[in-house]
């Protein structure tokens, strides 16, 4: 399975372009970094690709499949989205709340069966949350409310999964452990797409970036060859720093020299 | 305790939960069907109820079944029917809109619905015709109060229920209009009537008319419940897990409207209910529709069977549904708000 952004834009009714000719591709297994500074339109790009927005140029293909023609069912099936953590207004349990991963495959007559139930708890066990599934998920701390979240998409059974900064909002343990179960996941076989503001995360995943920077220009490019001192200074409007660290066997981004 | 049975994910004891509530429910009815004016005995009521059904022959005393089965029966029944429609209904329009504040009262549905009856009446087109009044009443209605705050391009929970406000205030104004341009010796007390909430006047042939719109409108909740699940987690999250947002929101409220205002035709407008049940319902089963839903119904018949029974047999003058359901639900919401202890922004 193949995910083909081509020549994606994304302008307001008001004509203000956010971005434009976005290009990549990703396979099942590969994660793709979106980098940009707040306000650059990262969550507006990320929901173009989730068919959450509609883009005003280009589109995106699954295989040779324009994502417009395709239903929402069959979409939700292929492509899982995480959004950033909130506060919900109903206090659906854990179990319920991944439960609804399965909503593609079910219709007005088919209910839960065992097979659904099957792979809701592989999803809950996957992100390790098994322990919570009678817990309101309302009373979640935050770190607790992205796994679920995280094991909702993966009961959608995807190929692909979208992350829209999924550590804001935790604390450094949290974000840790959110980039280990994001490589975990890629591990796993899904194609993963994320965005995030901390540059230190994208050394931590590697792969692939792509840049969006404040002008909606687009590039992207392997991670330790691309990212430079440089680049990441001119993104920013700061002095950034890249330190090679032999015990973590990566770049270390920092600032604030 | 009812607390614990509800956090357990466990389909059988939901299933037993369920079948208590409409043992209660049943046992209620006969009650109800005892109680009034001209006492019946348990048994009695049971045989009449029998006879209806098996053929074995009927009470000996005439006025005995025409008291449980002319009287009564069809109040019970509207009860159960209006009472349940409204709870479920409120629950429906809780989930969709995300917000567990409004109901058929505070979304400005069922004065909306009251003045398409009113109008139906003032134009003197029939009970079909005051139907439809009370439906298209109820659209507009739940229309206005939804494009208030897209207008003001503000989706709190507050600024819909600021916006229910509005429309339920500019639907009395209108009412005002109506009574004061009616014919204060025919047509002001029918509207009065509407406007009241009561079931004194319940016939079965307006309830047999009502009832299969409001039947339709259920199966059809039902059928969607757990699409409503996936709709209350907000716009972006249902799209993302493959519902068409748009179309299956408008399916849904058409129909809690739809019961919204066939519950007006019976009984005019009845507070409280679709507020304050639903609440009831969460405390018990949790917020998942798929138990909630069917829950609601059964509570809601329970709240208004009981709550006529006691207008009708507490005094000689029948009281009112309304000033009943206010005097009893605000409290009780009171305490559903305190015990919830509902994070409000």
């Amino acid at each position: 399975m193949n995910l083909r952004i081509a020549e994606l834009g994304f302008a307001y009714p008001n004509g203000k372009q956010i971005f434009t000719e976005v290009n990549f591709s990703l396979k099942k297994g590969e994660i793709f970094t979106i980098l940009g500074p707040n306000g650059a339109g990262k969550s507006t790009l990320l929901n173009c690709i989730g068919n959450l927005s509609e883009p005003t140029q280009g589109g995106i293909f699954l295989e040779k499949d324009n994502i417009k023609d395709l239903s929402l069912r069959q979409f939700a099936k292929q492509i899982g989205y995480v959004p950033q953590i909130h506060q919900p207004t109903y206090a659906f349990t854990v179990e319920e709340f991944v439960a609804m991963g399965r909503t593609p495959y079910l219709s007005a007559f088919k209910k839960l069966n065992q097979q659904d139930q099957w792979v809701i708890e592989e999803a809950m066990e996957l992100v390790r949350i098994t322990h919570l599934r009678n817990k309101a998920y309302t009373q979640l701390s935050g770190g607790e409310r992205q796994l679920v979240t995280i094991a909702r998409a993966i009961a959608q059974e995807p190929d692909f999964i979208l992350l829209d900064e999924p550590t804001a909002h935790l604390d450094f343990g949290n974000q840790i452990k959110t980039m280990k179960l994001v490589k975990k996941l890629s591990d796993q076989g899904y194609g993963v797409i994320m965005t995030t503001h901390n540059p230190d995360q994208v050394f931590f995943i590697g792969g692939r970036v792509g840049v969006l920077n404040r002008s909606g220009a687009f590039e992207i490019g392997v991670v330790d060859q691309y990212l430079s001192e440089e680049l990441l200074s001119n993104l920013y409007n700061e002095p950034v720093h890249l330190f090679y660290s032999d015990q973590l066997n990566r770049n270390i981004c920092t600032a604030g020299a | 305790m009812l607390k614990n049975i509800s956090f357990k994910e466990n389909r059988l004891n939901f299933s037993a939960l369920l079948v208590l509530l409409i043992v209660i429910l049943g046992a209620l009815v006969i009650v109800s069907l005892c109680m009034g004016r001209f006492p019946i005995s348990i048994p009695e009521v049971i045989h009449v109820l029998a006879a209806n059904i098996f053929p074995i022959p009927q009470v000996g005393d005439v006025n005995v079944e025409s008291v449980v089965m002319t009287l009564r029966f069809p109040r019970v029944v509207a009860a159960i029917l209006v009472g349940g429609s409204l709870a479920l209904s409120g629950a429906v329009y809780q989930g969709v809109f995300q917000n567990p504040l409004v109901s058929p009262d505070l979304l400005g549905v069922s004065s909306g619905a009251c003045v398409g009856a009113a109008i139906a009446i003032l134009i003197g087109i029939g009970t079909f015709g005051i139907q439809i009044g009370a439906f298209a009443g109820g659209i507009l209605a739940v229309a206005l109060t939804t494009t208030a705050p897209k207008l003001i391009k503000n989706s709190s929970n507050m600024m819909l229920v600021m916006s229910g406000i509005i429309v339920g205030g500019l639907m009395s104004s209108i009412m005002g209009i109506i009574k004061y341009i009616a014919d204060p010796e025919t047509e002001l007390a029918e509207i009065t009537y509407w406007q009241m909430g009561s079931i004194a006047k319940v016939l079965p042939k307006s309830i047999l008319m009502v009832a299969p719109a409001m039947i339709l409108a259920i199966i059809i909740i039902m059928v969607l419940r757990w699409k409503i699940n996936v709709l209350s987690l907000g716009e972006t999250e249902a799209r993302s897990l493959g519902i068409n947002v748009k179309t299956t929101r408008r399916i849904v409220i058409i129909c809690a409207t739809l019961l919204t205002a066939s519950s007006v035709c019976i009984s005019g407008t009845i507070g409280w209910v679709g507020l304050v049940v639903p609440h009831l319902g969460r405390l018990i089963v949790g917020p998942n529709n798929m138990k909630l839903l069917p829950v609601s119904f059964v509570l809601g018949g329970i709240f208004l069977l009981i709550i006529d029974t006691i207008a009708r047999t507490i005094t000689s003058a029948e009281l009112p549904l309304s000033i009943l359901t206010g005097l009893i639900g605000a409290p009780f919401y009171f305490y559903l708000l305190k015990k919830e202890r509902m994070n409000l922004s």
